[in-house]
């Protein structure tokens, strides 16, 4: 018993980490459907570019010692906000935008093919196998429990709660109060009548993929310091979980990509930690299949009411 | 100010505009009647280009904007409150007002907010509540006030009164002569075609997609064949 404590808050940050990530992730799902009603299946592969861009940008600039630390990170973090956000971009402009207004069905091959086709860009490039990255925010913060135990609680996962609360302030904020953010919300409520308006919608959507894949890309830098390798295969079932969290928190929700990214980390964590830890996805698809039978719109999902 | 020379419209493979040619000249307001189904709304939304006319001509000001992309057109001094006045439920009045004037200065949306509240006053006690919560005349006078908000030249209305109450149907009247007067050009597509005729310099009647009458105002309303039509005399 005297062991609880410090597993607890340990597992309690891991779990807060790894669901801050799948938050990150998630958002690009909720936001895309929002606004065009369509899962971008490729958008766990953004991710996992972000965090290789990341990568790539880290290792060019560790060659010349001597570089203070914080502008290596963030050198890093922009370099692979800005090429990720281009990525986006592109996937959009070039593997859904031709197919817009067809069968909903084509655009999702479109989004599978696009996902298979940029894993194995990357396996190109980079080599299909696991990749180390530097473990640039070592060490953490020891804390004694008392009777012996103590917790460590590392910097890099800290980093990643920070990093993403701030993010998640500035991205409500944005939303509610700027002039594109309010764009976005009209654009999903009514995407003629914004037309109608005179608004270029097609920039909105363009916007709404660089936003989203922003997110994720430094959600995949974190997690490559954090954890300390890379494949180019991570994409395909972080882009799962995180697509999860989106349909658990209410898909079209931001908030409930935020909430339902947390719940689903902090779960398949404490699932991890206390039962054999092959049980983690079993406990996180169970927890989706629960939800969606009391709450079918998801945790924050409004019943869209059409108004006749 | 606008002209439409034979459009003709499609919706896949049935022609909702069969050759219409109209004329809305600066100052005017001109109204559009005609029976559910004959194309009005087809009409102005192809003013809007969407749908874009699969030929003939759409001209404002002098300028050619049949092919132009619909935000390009409704950025040349044109607005539109869309059938079924699309509120944008979730955003609140005053945001919604905002959409209106997407490119404006914050100057500029300002002003526009004052003289959309001081039009509709009912919008400035209304401006924090969300746009879906309101009564069908309000969201009418929200969609009134939103297409105001780009200082338009030009406004296009299709059916601003349908489903409302008597007494809000005659304010909404009171406002697109008001709106007249401020200078803009007003093209109104109504099935209340008694109303609009009253307010309307000429009016235009719609058939199965076919122009078959043009006159003024009053002309129209003394018209034998308008009457059993359309007036119920």
């Amino acid at each position: 018993m005297a062991d609880f404590l410090p597993q607890f808050t340990q597992q309690l940050i891991n779990g807060l980490s790894l669901g801050a990530i799948y938050a990150l992730i998630a958002i690009g799902y909720t936001m895309v459907y929002g606004i065009i009603g369509m899962i971008n299946f490729a958008h766990g592969e953004i991710y996992m570019i972000g965090a290789y861009v990341s990568l790539v940008t880290l290792t060019a600039l560790g060659a010349q010692s001597g570089v203070p630390l914080p502008i290596v990170l963030g050198a890093a973090l922009l370099v692979s906000v800005v090429v990720t956000a281009g990525y986006g971009f592109a996937v959009e402009r070039f593997a859904y935008r031709p197919l817009r207004g067809g069968p909903r069905l084509v655009p999702l091959i479109s989004a599978i093919g696009m996902s298979i086709l940029l894993q194995n860009y990357v396996a190109l490039g980079q080599g299909a196998r696991d990749v180390s990255v530097p473990q640039l925010i070592a060490g953490g913060i020891d804390i004694q429990m008392g009777e012996g135990y103590s917790v460590v609680l590392p910097y890099s996962r800290l980093a990643i709660i920070c990093v993403t609360v701030v993010l998640m302030v500035a991205l409500t904020l944005f939303i509610q109060y700027s002039r594109m953010g309010r764009a976005c919300r009209a654009c999903a409520q009514d995407m003629g009548m914004s037309n109608l308006l005179g608004i270029d919608t097609n920039r909105v959507i363009s916007f709404t993929f660089m936003l989203g894949a922003i997110l994720a890309a430094v959600g995949g830098m974190l997690i490559g310091l954090s954890v300390g390798r890379l494949s180019p295969f991570i994409g395909f079932i972080a882009g799962l979980k995180a697509f999860t969290a989106a349909v658990l928190g209410g898909i079209g929700s931001i908030p409930g990509a935020m909430l339902g990214g947390i719940v689903l980390g902090l779960a398949e964590t404490f699932a991890a930690g206390y039962m054999p830890s092959q049980y983690k996805d079993v406990v996180a698809f169970s927890l989706l299949v629960l939800v969606l039978l009391f709450w079918p719109t998801g945790l924050l999902g409004k019943s869209r009411l059409e108004k006749v | 100010m606008l002209v439409l020379e034979r459009v003709h419209t499609h919706y896949g493979a049935v022609e909702a505009l069969q050759g219409v040619s109209i004329e809305v000249r600066k100052g005017e307001i001109v109204t559009l009647i005609g029976a559910n189904g004959a194309g009005k709304t087809t009409l102005l939304m192809t003013i809007c280009g969407s749908p874009q006319a699969s030929s003939g001509r759409v001209i404002f000001e002098g300028e050619d904007i049949t092919h132009l992309p619909t935000h390009e057109i409704m950025r040349r001094g044109l607005a539109v409150s869309p059938e079924g006045r699309r509120i944008f439920p979730e955003l609140t009045v005053t945001e919604n007002l905002q959409m209106g004037a997407f490119y404006a200065s914050r100057r500029e949306i300002e002003e526009g907010l004052e003289h959309v509240f001081t039009l509709f006053p009912r919008l400035r006690e209304r401006s924090s509540q969300r746009g879906g919560t309101m009564s069908g005349g309000e969201q009418q006078m929200l969609a009134i006030g939103r297409s105001l908000m780009s200082r338009p030249r030009l406004l296009l209305l299709d059916e601003p009164t349908l489903g409302l109450a008597p007494m809000i149907i005659s304010q909404i009247f009171d406002i697109i002569r008001t709106i007249r007067e401020e200078g803009v050009t007003v093209f109104l597509v109504e099935q209340n075609a008694h109303q609009a005729l009253q307010i309307a310099d000429r009016g235009y009647v719609l058939e199965n997609g076919r122009m078959v009458l043009s006159d003024t105002g009053p002309n129209l309303l003394a018209n034998d064949g308008v009457r059993r039509a359309y007036l119920g005399a």
